[in-house]
């Protein structure tokens, strides 16, 4: 009887599995299908109103690189702050909030920046998007960093401050660099996040058909521009859109694999 | 003569109202080795984490009585538990280094893990480093397979070879008094016996206090041995007296075995 039921779990478990993967299938040979049929490297010369996507991948890498500028150190000093220096219930406040904002829906997020930031400033720009995306990253780094950091055994911050070394400077030299690698897949996940993210950017920085370098301006986003493009009704749009979405894909994708290439190989 | 003494020393720990530690009294004398002894919960761990105040890593806990250590400069005694600057606590801990039960190596080379006391205490001089760590790896015994891969990491070295390193990296900075906490438990009895004879060897210079559940570990190697139960001191004596004729009855049965 324990045997029967025991098969029975497990083909049903193998099952409900092959339908994730079938699905997760079904995505990739579409995209690579539609995409890899509308690519040309003529793609990556042209801006959007040329009917190429250069100024779109330079843009979205630049929002998510301040993104990045912005989330990253703030996201390490309160992931630092809540694993070696918060003491009381602070430190257990500040995880629950950020495990909230992390489980937010991204389009609340453009919706709140708009709210904050557009609005008062007059306008959709750059900025609004790089910090909206910053929002959506801050609490993936600060989880990273508190997880990492609390695998760093404690012993190792005995010895530091037992040589006579600063609680600081035992952070920065010893905890943070036994912690490093972990702390950088992390970092790298939350870019790939970001990179993909289109709902913060909705509202906050548009996009914009041509190339631009004025954060203050409305500025060009490729997965932005991939949502207006698939609403449009010439056929010449969706198959640019689809060519956008497997760049976008293969871009993210290969951001992954570093980071599971960084976390298998830590030693 | 003693380098440290402990007077009338009581340990509370945070949240907790009964002390770990009641009313120790008992002298670390220089140049020799002293066993603290005792079964599991007895306390000697956390006296030995009292004499470099490492215990305030974690805040909340209360000393009573008094830690004195001698300063080697001036000659006077002064209480350790007065100190409430962080940078005395760290001079206090480049005074009174700690070698812990499982290997400590920082990530990052040899050369470096040695380095690390002496840089952070301010020496910058290229040669004059490269010099101190030669010393100490000799010192710890660890030159010799070492000085070929001083730039390659530390974490790639054997369980033995890095408590070396941090017994190393420990003298590199030139302490008064060295405390071991169950140095040897972790090691193979091949790495134990290397560590037991660099201990007898580094009393020449150094005063050392060691937290051990290995009593023959301690007769082997110890000048003075302290049985603690129960957050008391039971007894302290020379090393041959608590092991051959210990004037109290609960150091005999322990000794003897019969519980513990």
């Amino acid at each position: 009887m324990r045997l029967i039921v025991n098969k029975i779990f497990l083909s049903l478990s193998v099952f409900s599995a092959l339908i994730g993967l079938a699905f997760l299938a079904w995505i990739l040979v579409t995209l690579f299908i539609k995409g890899l049929g509308s690519f040309h490297f003529g793609l990556f010369l042209n801006d959007l109103i040329d009917g190429g996507l250069r100024n779109l991948i330079v843009g979205q890498f630049i929002l998510a690189g301040l993104a990045s500028i912005i989330g990253i150190p703030l996201g390490m000093a309160a992931g630092i702050y809540i694993q070696e220096y918060g003491r009381g219930r602070y430190p257990s406040i500040i995880r629950d909030l950020s495990d909230i904002m992390m489980s937010a829906p991204s389009i609340v997020i453009g919706a709140f920046v708009y709210a904050v930031i557009v609005v008062p400033t007059g306008g959709t720009s750059g900025y609004a998007g790089a910090i909206a995306l910053a929002i959506m990253m801050i609490p993936v780094v600060i989880n990273t960093t508190d997880n990492m950091l609390s695998l760093v055994p404690k012993e190792l911050r005995e010895a530091g401050i037992a040589l006579g070394a600063s609680k600081y400077r035992v952070i920065l030299d010893i905890v943070i660099k036994a912690a490093k690698v972990g702390i950088m897949t992390g970092i790298l996940l939350a870019f790939a996040r970001i990179i993909g993210e289109t709902a913060p950017l909705l509202f906050t920085s548009e996009t914009s058909n041509y190339f631009s370098l004025d954060l203050s301006e409305s500025f060009p986003s490729l997965t932005v521009s991939i949502y207006d493009l698939a609403n449009e009704p010439e056929e010449s749009s969706r198959d640019l859109a689809w060519a956008a979405s497997f760049i976008l894909t293969v871009l993210v994708l290969i951001i992954n694999l570093t980071g599971r290439f960084f976390t298998r190989h830590k030693d | 003569m003693p380098v440290m003494n402990i007077k009338n020393f009581s340990f509370t720990y945070p949240k907790v109202d009964h002390p770990s530690l009641k009313n120790i009294t008992l002298p670390i004398m220089k140049d020799k080795i002293t066993a603290l002894i005792g079964p599991s919960g007895c306390g000697k761990s956390t006296l030995l984490r009292s004499m470099n105040r490492i215990h305030d890593v974690y805040p909340g806990n209360k000393y009573d009585g008094k830690i004195e250590l001698l300063d080697l400069e001036t000659g006077k005694m002064n209480n350790i538990l007065e100190i409430k600057k962080e940078n005395e606590l760290i001079k206090l801990r480049q005074q009174v280094g700690m070698i812990f039960q499982k290997p400590t190596p920082f990530p990052m080379s040899i050369f470096e893990n040695v380095a690390y006391g002496l840089k952070i205490a301010g020496l910058k001089n290229k040669t004059e480093l490269a010099d101190r760590v030669e010393q100490a790896l000799k010192d710890g015994a660890l030159w010799k397979e070492v000085h070929d891969r001083l730039g390659k990491s530390a974490m790639g070295l054997s369980g033995g070879q890095q408590q070396r390193l941090c017994i190393a990296r420990a003298v590199a900075v030139k302490p008064e008094v060295l405390l071991f906490d169950e140095p040897t438990s972790a090691l193979d009895p091949i790495s134990t016996g290397a560590i037991e004879e660099l201990l007898v060897e580094l009393k020449k210079d150094v005063s050392i206090a060691i937290v051990t559940h290995n009593m023959q570990q301690a007769s082997r190697i110890s000048d003075y041995t302290a049985f603690m139960y129960l957050g008391d001191l039971i007894e302290y004596d020379k090393t041959e007296t608590i092991f051959l004729n210990p004037k109290e009855k609960t150091t005999e049965d322990y000794i003897t075995g019969r519980f513990g």
